[in-house]
């Protein structure tokens, strides 16, 4: 963590270097919302794999996928410093903030990277460790370092990092991956283009300040409004997939089905929305509904899963 | 020794406070890990942890 040079050489060097940074800031280099979200869709893919481990090690798995992930936003925001410091969203964050040094937040990282990904090996199984390695890799090194500052479908590959916690969590309770988890897969991964292209849409003169180049800074509002309902119909389609693969019940159907026609819904409106607008409210709603939609087609998985397991 | 004394910083108020609470935040995590094997540990291996072959 920080170095507090208390023992520098010239007496009368300033103080002003040594680290005020407290837990909470390195807490804050973890991105916990999104941890949150890591958190529970590796839970969903645990729950729903068909295969048993002690509930001490299932514990210590979704930590391991939890602390991992975290660790790749800090390596993130170790990289990114430079423009999240001129972002409104972002420019509070510890590193742009000068709380954390840069260097401090690498060694974070790397060091959570690696006890993460040794522990879940050693601990769980070693498919499930690797794949956290390269969830790690993919998010740090392929999205943050290559794709984000170089094409408008970053977030379209770079959504993969995103999409395969559940996949670990499968792979930690069983030692491979089948097709429940790809679909899981699936239907994260479909569903970053329309929740950060909508982010990316009201944000447009963040990431512009930053050169990011976000679909709607290169191919403008109107492709981006297409790309997003053209998304919106997949991600209902794949939502659905559990239900119709067989591996989620006619309760979770239902859900799905509602929740999938309310996101065509959004995309709709989002798609006629005037790309001059500067409210950008479908966009805005759309952005909001996203996260609930996820959470409650992987709530309802995760229900069912535990359901049949304890009842 | 007063050579070293005067080569100190005096740390401010806000960098104690601060150094502190990492330290403690360190050695939580530090003991939390260790608490972490431990359990881990009867989890894979159970009594079995006794029994060894020589």
């Amino acid at each position: 963590m920080a170095i507090a040079e208390d023992h520098i050489a010239d007496p009368g060097i300033s103080t002003a270097r040594i680290s005020t940074a407290m837990p909470g800031d390195y807490f804050a280099l973890l991105k916990p919302r999104v941890m949150s979200l890591v958190i529970f869709t590796a839970i969903t893919g645990m729950a729903l794999a068909p295969a048993d481990i002690s509930p001490a090690i299932a514990l210590i798995a979704v930590l391991c996928i939890a602390v991992g992930a975290g660790a790749s936003g800090a390596l993130n925001m170790w990289y990114d410093a430079d423009i999240d410091a001129v972002m409104g969203r972002t420019a509070a964050r510890p590193v742009p903030a000068g709380k954390v040094a840069p260097g401090e937040a690498l060694a974070f990282g790397i060091i959570l990277s690696g006890f993460s990904v040794l522990t879940l090996g050693l601990l769980a199984n070693w498919l499930a460790g690797g794949l956290l390695a390269f969830t790690i890799f993919f998010y740090a090194v392929i999205y943050t370092m290559w794709l984000k500052r170089r094409t408008s479908q970053n977030i379209v590959i770079g959504g993969a990092a995103g999409a395969l916690p559940p996949a670990i969590g499968w792979a930690a309770m069983t030692g491979s991956v089948s097709t429940e988890p790809l679909v899981l897969f699936a239907i994260i991964f479909l569903w970053t283009p329309p929740h950060f292209w909508a982010l990316a849409l009201f944000k447009s003169a963040d990431y512009g300040r930053a050169g990011v180049p976000m679909l709607p800074n290169v191919a403008g509002n109107r492709a981006t409004q297409r790309q997003i309902f053209s998304y919106s119909l997949l991600l209902a389609v794949s939502g659905l997939a559990p239900w119709l693969l067989g591996f989620a019940g006619s309760g979770y159907g239902v859900i799905a089905s509602i929740m999938g026609v309310v996101f065509i819904w959004q995309g709709w409106r989002v798609l006629r929305m005037d790309s001059e607008d500067a409210a950008m409210q479908p966009a805005k709603q759309l952005f909001a509904y996203s996260i609930l939609y996820l959470f409650v087609l992987f709530a309802a998985l995760l229900a069912e899963a535990l359901i049949g397991r304890f009842a | 020794m007063s050579a070293v004394d005067k080569r100190r910083v005096e740390l401010t108020e806000e960098q104690r406070k601060s150094r502190r609470a990492r330290n403690i935040a360190l050695a939580l995590v530090l003991a939390g890990f260790a608490v972490l094997l431990y359990v881990a540990t009867w989890a894979k291996f159970g009594a079995n942890i006794l029994s060894r072959s020589f």
